[in-house]
């Protein structure tokens, strides 16, 4: 456990977390790892983790009749999995390694139990949550300016 | 005002619609530069275009270097000369790249899509004297795999130790195992110094916009950055008032600006 509440301190998503609360949200944590080429979740799947990554490369994906496309890549220090938090509570995306990538999960069903039990800890939640989840729309809407088209 | 003629000497086709033309100037004077000058290149009987010069700013006897997309008519016609033909330049014009405004401190360039030809002659003035800079990163995002522009010269640049290099693209098929997403994301995994870098970026405007709000948010200071515009270049020489913008010609006082003189000018939708 000391373990798991280390790397919960030291990974940037918990950056300037009570120490209370890292020791709450290690009881929700588990160490995971997906080789290259490996989901690690498919989209329509039950979101029931979040993942922190520590190393390695995921590449969020949407199948397409004979391809995928791939809209966003995550690494180190990023975290993967946001629907968790809203019901029906379904992934929208695959989400595949690129490589050897190392990460914690934490459990869906826990995490949201602990932020109805405490909503301080809700309220931090949402507070690390809010910047990333805005970063990637902003990101989002950029990608779809197409900015590097010719025709723009 | 008069052109110099050229000829083509080498044409290399780098990605679909772009291609690097290497010309070699009729009266064979070197062509000398400053890296983030631009040429005004004539196709003659179809007209003038603003191309920045994206060769070796310290090899003029390697000829002049533009890259060229074949967008228009008149950037067709250039992008279409062969070995041998002529084309007409005039310049160097501009402000340039301030290359000793980094020295002593990290560097941190960043170009979107065709944004990196321009960068380039900066990118080799900054690598030919490597030892005066601290950090230098490269970052470079364009619109799919197949856009990236100079390839093979990102592979060796990247094999180089002293060189942090990141790429990412906005679209990607499964079969693309690098960065896919926008070229700002690339900022926070980039490792600088913000108080102590220099950042020079340029690319499509909206790039370049939030490029250099990720820099701000990151530590970096709008004093401490330079970005290139080229709209509206028409006559190069402040004359024609096509690329005014604002108090200032972007073909003279430009097109490389500091970004404490140019955001206030950019947040006005007018001009």
């Amino acid at each position: 456990m000391e373990g798991l509440e280390r790397i919960l301190r030291e990974h940037s998503f918990f950056s300037g977390i009570k120490e209370d609360y890292i020791v709450l949200l290690a009881g929700c944590a588990k160490n995971v790892r997906f080789e290259a080429g490996e989901y690690v979740f498919h989209e329509g799947g039950t979101a029931d983790q979040l993942y922190l990554l520590r190393s390695g490369r995921v590449a969020l994906q949407i199948s397409a009749p004979e391809r995928a496309v791939t809209i966003q890549t995550v690494g180190e220090s990023d975290i993967v999995g946001a629907s968790w938090l809203v019901p029906p509570y379904r992934w929208g995306f695959d989400a595949k390694a690129l490589e050897l990538t190392r990460a914690i999960s934490l459990d869906a069903t826990c995490l949201r139990g602990k932020c109805e039990d405490d909503h301080d800890l809700g309220y931090e939640m949402m507070k690390r949550f809010m910047p990333i989840l805005l970063q990637r729309l902003q990101a989002a809407r950029l990608q779809i300016l197409d900015v590097y088209d010719i025709h723009n | 005002m008069v052109p110099r003629v050229a000829r083509v000497r080498r044409r290399v086709r780098d990605i679909a619609d772009v291609w690097t033309l290497t010309l070699e100037m009729e009266d064979g004077e070197p062509f000398v530069f400053a890296p983030g000058q631009f040429n005004m290149l004539t196709a003659f009987g179809v007209g003038e275009v603003a191309i920045s010069i994206s060769g070796d700013p310290s090899k003029p006897e390697e000829g002049l270097v533009h890259t060229i997309r074949d967008v228009g008519t008149v950037s067709g016609a250039v992008a279409r000369l062969v070995a041998g033909e002529a084309m007409g330049v005039r310049g160097p014009f501009g402000a340039g790249w301030p290359v000793d405004a980094a020295k002593g401190s990290d560097v941190v360039i960043v170009a979107g899509g065709l944004g990196l030809a321009p960068l380039r002659p900066l990118i080799y003035a900054v690598l030919a004297e490597r030892k005066s800079f601290g950090k230098v990163v490269l970052l470079y995002g364009a619109r799919n795999p197949a856009e990236i522009l100079y390839r093979s010269e990102l592979e060796a640049w990247r094999r180089r130790l002293d060189v942090d290099i990141h790429v990412t693209v906005d679209h990607a098929e499964s079969d693309w195992f690098g960065n896919v997403g926008v070229v700002t994301n690339l900022i926070s995994r980039a490792h600088f110094e913000a108080a102590h870098t220099v950042a020079y970026v340029c690319g499509p405007e909206i790039m370049m916009r939030f490029t250099t709000s990720a820099l701000r948010d990151a530590g970096v200071g709008d004093e401490a950055m330079y970005i290139s515009m080229e709209r509206n270049m028409k006559c190069g020489i402040g004359m024609c008032g096509h690329c005014q913008m604002g108090p200032v010609f972007i073909c003279r006082d430009g097109p490389v600006f500091r970004n404490d003189f140019l955001r206030p000018l950019m947040a006005v939708k007018e001009l």
